[in-house]
Formats: structure tokens, C-alpha cells, sequence
């Protein structure tokens, strides 16, 4: 660390140690409360230090949060998943020694056991191979219960859900040109909305179809597909960067009223 | 006194007299039919009609655990008299046992009870509910809810899984036969060489992440597919490969992955465990971690591809900012817009799943994919015949093509 990083330190350290008292010391606030307040307040500003550069209190903030985050996830792993579900599941007594609630016992549960004990052989030297076994089954059966899933909420029902006339409340041309308008409800709005669902599933079908060359018809339908998507995409862009901002909002807001006070 | 006089004495403690009666009936009466309609309203607020044809089926197609109660609503359940409040569904066990399983709004008439067991009988009766009244069907006869085996309510299902899974097997054994199968250029893909060309130059690191679920989504799957060839590649050119991963189980396979892929590249002496490491399975300390290692290996080459969720554009932004060549891809709509704002390339939606097809050249591959534009172009031919049955039906009120129609969406139902 040269001069100036150790400057930077004892200045962050000063800070600290500043912010920690006096959140600690105001009104009802406890010196616990005050540094919690204050670790937060500066694991988010080490977390933001990185639009600046990589820097040594993000590094800190990344290995903190990482660690913190992979044990906790471990914890509950074992918890939730080997405590909650299984045990109770294969022993009474070792589920009333872990303080759980009585399950209904059930040795198909021994199943995931096994497995879990196959894939921890790919520590062993000579077992490795069997760590695929678990795996094989792990992805066999995503593969097949998925294939189900999909072609029913992502193939089946969405051909139906595309089913829209082209005309919507039709009563001749006469009838139509006489009554334009541009309203939300008017049959104007629903019939140009129902072309463009209708042209843009067919021409991003198009886009998506990988057996032919998209040259010629095929491949201005294609561009039109790609353009509906991109349109699409960009709304999508729009709609999550806001909430994003909200995000940010609400970490300012901590900043600036929970730990600065310098708004109500 | 005149004769007058005593007439008009006579005559009028007379009318008095009558007036007296006749006010003494008009109120007795009155009071009487006062009475009479406070009874009638108190009875009418009372007394509620019960719902009637109760009847208990099975619930179709499932394992034996639900049966379906329809009735019809009590004659008193109306909107404009509002006197049922609700109902009640008891269910009674064959060891006599009553159990109050529902309690509903007025207007109900149905009810599933599930969770049952298929070896018991059970009883239903259906209870309608008015202020400090209540009236109940009648108790239907014991039934037992029934397991069938096969779901017939899905053959189309399996009529589509049939015709589509029909043209892959054909695809694959033309394929197989020699039979050259064409799949169109992805641009994506044509930049994958170019990529690992461009890290071997630069003597950088390539960057795999394969999103951030684990190996119960297809999309990892597909990322891992891409993997083997991506890392049969890498151990050809001899690049270094970095994997940070976010579920232990994907760290497994992925090892598997590459290890297979040097094998296959004849270099399984440069395979190494630590190509793929475990982070953590929180999300954005994850992305902590991977945003750490892009700024301090600065990867040459950073491929993003598989299920991505709010971290999509963190970890674009910052491939971007190191001045990786990215080689973005994921089935999730919204974050298919940051890849393509901040990487290079993008595979979107279904061109992730393609591109092992693409990359491998294998005919199971290629035929698999060819057997999915098969399904593409059974889509597309039902919206047209839809959109068209629907357009004529709207300018014409035909009821041939209504009936068309029925049965199109019954085929593309479930």
C-alpha cells in the first residue's frame, strides 16, 4: 500500500469509527444499532467505489459478501433441504434428535441419499466415474419433465392465444370509415394490435427458422421478425432500467436519510 | 222535548256507536295485518330453499385424490332477494366422520375436494347458509375418487410430442445415412472461432459463465452443451478456460464438460479442476465476484451463456468495460435487451438451443433441431388457419367455421 492508499485508509478508518459514535450516541440508537447503520452505509459505498475502479474496500465488501452469502446458503442447504425434508422423512428418532416435527416415513427417500453419496465419489481417486451416474439422472429427467412443461405453456397454448381476427366488431366499410377513432376500445386499435400479434408470431417464426437460408420473401419476413423483437426488446429495456433506477433510489434513500439524516 | 230533538238524541249516540265499531275494526285489523306481515317477513328471512341436485363424480385424469361436487344453487341464492349468504360443503368419511371441508359465496356451484384417498368412500352434502338459517341438500351415496393410468385428456399432447418427436428420429437417421442436413449461419456462432482466435493472440483468458441456475433448467443444460465444444476448442489452441459458477451441481458437470472436451482434444493433461470454480449461490454475490475476476484477469474473450437474471447487465457492462469480445445468450426475454445493448453478439431464445446443434454438426444434433422447425411450421400453419377461421367468423357469423375453429383450439389446448 503506497502513502496516499494509507491516507485513504486512516481517513475511512477515522470515518468509521466517527459515524459509529455518533449513530451510536443519538438519540434512542444503541452502539450496535449505530454500527450496523454504519458497516452498511460503508459496504454499500465500497460496493458503488467499484464504477470508480477496482479498488481494496470493494475487494473487501466482495470477498465479505461472497463468504457470508456461500455459508449461509450452506447452512440453509443443510437445514432446509437434509433437516427439513429428508431426515424426517427416513428416521423418527434422528428427526426428533434434530427437534423436527414428525414426517411420514417414506424409504424412496433413501434414493436422493444414495445419489448424494455417488456424486461426493468424484473425491474419491478410483470412484470418480460414478459421480456421473447422479448426473446422467439429474439431466435425464430435467430433459424429460421439462420437454412436457414446455410444449404445453411455450408451443400449445401460446398457437392458441394467437388466435385473433383481423377484424374486430365489423359492420362493413361504410360503418368502419364513418366511425374512426383512435380510442384504446375502438375496433381501429384492436384490429391494428391483432396484425401486428399476427404478423410478428409469424415473421419472428420465420426468423427463428434455422432449415432454410433467409434470403428472398423469407428473408424480409425474417428482418421484419428480427425488427418486432428488437422493438419488443427495447420496451422491455425501458420497463427494467426503470425499476433499476428504483433500486438505486432506495439505496440513496438509506444513504441519505437513514444514515446522513439529511432528509425526513 | 220535541219529536226532533229526541231523533237527533236518538241518531247520534247511534252514528257515534257505529263510527266507534268501524274505527275499532279498521284498527283491530290494521294491528291484525301488522302482525300478520311482520310473521310473514320473519318466516320468509328464515326459511331458505336447499341447493338441490347435488352430484359427486370423479375428477378426471388424476391419481385418485380429488372428486368434483356440482349442485344446483338455492332458489333463494339470487341477486335481487339475497338472502344465502353462502354454502358449506361437509364431506362424511365411511367411518361416519362429518367434516366441514369448504366454506363458499353465494353463487357457488362447485367444489373440488382433493387430497382424498382413493380406498375411502366419501359423502358429500351442500349446505346454504341465510341469517340464523340454513338448509341442506340431501347426502349423496358413498363414492370413491378413481386413479386412471393414462390422461386421455392430453392426446393432443401427445398426438404434437408424437409428430414432432416422429420428424426428429427422421432427421437423425437421414443424418445419419449421410444425408447432408442444412442449418442457416447464426452470427453469433460464426464469431465463436473468431473469439478463441482472438484470446489465443492476446494471451488472455476466456471467461465462461453459465448463468445462474442450476442443472434443472434446459437453458444450463444447452450453455453446457455449448461448453464442450467451446472447451474442445480452447484445449486445442491451449488457452487458459475460467468458470466461475454459481450452483455446486453445474461446477460438477461443467467439470465433466471440459474434462471430456480435452479428452476428445487428445489434451487431458492440461485439464485442470480449477477451470471451474464455486462462488457462492447468492446472486448478486456472485456477480460481485465474476465482475471482480473480469477487471483483475481481464478475459479476452467472455461468454455468457445460459439462464441470466438482474445480473445480466452488471456483468455485460463490465465484460464491456474490460474490452472483452462477449458472446451473450439466454431464453429469458428480459435480459435478452441488456446482452444485446452491451454484448457483442446474442443468441436470443431459441438460438442458444440451436447453437450446439450448429456447433457440433453431429447429425442427432442437427436432426433434433431440423425436427423443432418441423413444430415451427405446425405453428405457424395453425395460427393462419386461427387467424383466418376467426376473421371470417367476425365478417361472416358462419357457424361452419365456428365449428372449425372449436375444434383448432381443442387441438391446441390443454
Amino acid at each position: 500500500m503506497n502513502r496516499i492508499g494509507i491516507i485513504v485508509f486512516a481517513g475511512v478508518c477515522v470515518l468509521f469509527v466517527t459515524s459509529w459514535f455518533l449513530k451510536g450516541s443519538v438519540g434512542d440508537a444503541t452502539m450496535t444499532e449505530g454500527f450496523l447503520i454504519t458497516l452498511s452505509a460503508f459496504l454499500t459505498l465500497a460496493i458503488m467505489s467499484f464504477l470508480y475502479k477496482d479498488n481494496p474496500y470493494y475487494k473487501f465488501a466482495e470477498h465479505l459478501f461472497v463468504g457470508v452469502s456461500a455459508a449461509f446458503w450452506m447452512t440453509m442447504g443443510f437445514w432446509s433441504t437434509i433437516v427439513g425434508n429428508l431426515i424426517p422423512r427416513i428416521s423418527d428418532s434422528l428427526g426428533a434428535w434434530f427437534l423436527q416435527p414428525k414426517g411420514e416415513i417414506n424409504y424412496f427417500f433413501l434414493l436422493p441419499i444414495f445419489f448424494g453419496f455417488l456424486l461426493l465419489m468424484r473425491l474419491a481417486p478410483k470412484g470418480g466415474w460414478l459421480s456421473r451416474w447422479p448426473l446422467a439422472f439429474i439431466i435425464g429427467t430435467t430433459a424429460g419433465l421439462n420437454f412436457v412443461r414446455y410444449l404445453r405453456s411455450d408451443f400449445i397454448n401460446q398457437i392458441s392465444a394467437t388466435f385473433v381476427p383481423l377484424v374486430v366488431d365489423w359492420q362493413g366499410f361504410g360503418h368502419f370509415f364513418g366511425n374512426l377513432s383512435l380510442s384504446a376500445t375502438g375496433p381501429l386499435v384492436a384490429m391494428v394490435g391483432n396484425f401486428v400479434i399476427f404478423g410478428g408470431v409469424i415473421c419472428g417464426l420465420i426468423y427463428f427458422f434455422f432449415s432454410k437460408e433467409h434470403t428472398g420473401w423469407f428473408g424480409t419476413a425474417s428482418r421484419i421478425g428480427i425488427w418486432v423483437l428488437m422493438v419488443t426488446f427495447g420496451a422491455s429495456f425501458g420497463y427494467t432500467v426503470m425499476g433499476r433506477i428504483s433500486l438505486l433510489v432506495g439505496r440513496l434513500t438509506f444513504l441519505l436519510r437513514d444514515w446522513l439524516e439529511l432528509m425526513t | 222535548m220535541s219529536l226532533s230533538q229526541r231523533k237527533s238524541f236518538s241518531v247520534f249516540p247511534a252514528i257515534q256507536f257505529i263510527i266507534i265499531i268501524a274505527l275499532t275494526f279498521v284498527l283491530s285489523v290494521n294491528s291484525f295485518a301488522q302482525e300478520a306481515t311482520d310473521d310473514t317477513t320473519s318466516v320468509t328471512s328464515v326459511i331458505i330453499a336447499p341447493p338441490t341436485n347435488l352430484l359427486v363424480e370423479d375428477f378426471e385424469y388424476d391419481d385418485g385424490e380429488k372428486l368434483n361436487l356440482i349442485w344446483t344453487p338455492s332458489i333463494d341464492d339470487q341477486p335481487q332477494v339475497g338472502k344465502v349468504t353462502g354454502y358449506q360443503v361437509f364431506r362424511v368419511t365411511n367411518d361416519d366422520v362429518t367434516t366441514k371441508i369448504a366454506e363458499l359465496m353465494p353463487g357457488a356451484n362447485n367444489f373440488t375436494d382433493q387430497e382424498l384417498d382413493k380406498d375411502s368412500t366419501y359423502s358429500y352434502y351442500v349446505t346454504a347458509i341465510a341469517n340464523g338459517a340454513e338448509a341442506s341438500s340431501v347426502t349423496t351415496s358413498p363414492i370413491s375418487p378413481q386413479r386412471e393410468w393414462v390422461n386421455f385428456g392430453l392426446t393432443n399432447l401427445f398426438v404434437i410430442a408424437l409428430i414432432i418427436g416422429g420428424a426428429i428420429f427422421y432427421f437423425i437417421e437421414m443424418g445419419k445415412r449421410g444425408k447432408k442436413l442444412f442449418v442457416r449461419k447464426i452470427a453469433g456462432l460464426e464469431a465463436v472461432d473468431d473469439a478463441i482466435g482472438r484470446a489465443t493472440e492476446m494471451g488472455r483468458p476466456i471467461l465462461y459463465i453459465p448463468g445462474i441456475h442450476d442443472m434443472d433448467d434446459v437453458q444450463t443444460l444447452a450453455s453446457l452443451t455449448i461448453l464442450g465444444r467451446v472447451a474442445e476448442q480452447i484445449a486445442d489452441y491451449d488457452i487458459k478456460i475460467r468458470m466461475p459458477v454459481a450452483r455446486s451441481l453445474v461446477m460438477t458437470a461443467a467439470r465433466e464438460t471440459i474434462k471430456a472436451s480435452y479428452q476428445a482434444a487428445g489434451r487431458p493433461d492440461a485439464y485442470s479442476d480449477d477451470m471451474v470454480s464455486y462462488i457462492t449461490d447468492e446472486q448478486f454475490g456472485y456477480v460481485a465476484a465474476v465482475d471482480g475476476i473480469m477487471v483483475r484477469e481481464k478475459p479476452a474473450t467472455v461468454f455468457l451463456l445460459g439462464a441470466f437474471f438482474a445480473e445480466s447487465l452488471i456483468l455485460a457492462e463490465t465484460g464491456n468495460h474490460v474490452g472483452a469480445i462477449q458472446i451473450a445468450g439466454t431464453a429469458r426475454p428480459a435480459q435478452l435487451p441488456f446482452f444485446i445493448a452491451a454484448c457483442d453478439f446474442t443468441l436470443i431464445g431459441e438460438e442458444l438451443f440451436a447453437a450446439s446443434a450448429y456447433l457440433s454438426n453431429e447429425p442427432k444434433a442437427l436432426g433434433a433441431l431440423k425436427g423443432q422447425d418441423v413444430g415451427k411450421i405446425i405453428a405457424a400453419a395453425a395460427i393462419i388457419a386461427g387467424v383466418l377461421l376467426e376473421t371470417v367468423i367476425q365478417l361472416t357469423d358462419s357457424e361452419s367455421a365456428a365449428t372449425l375453429l372449436g375444434y383448432l383450439r381443442q387441438a391446441f389446448t390443454t
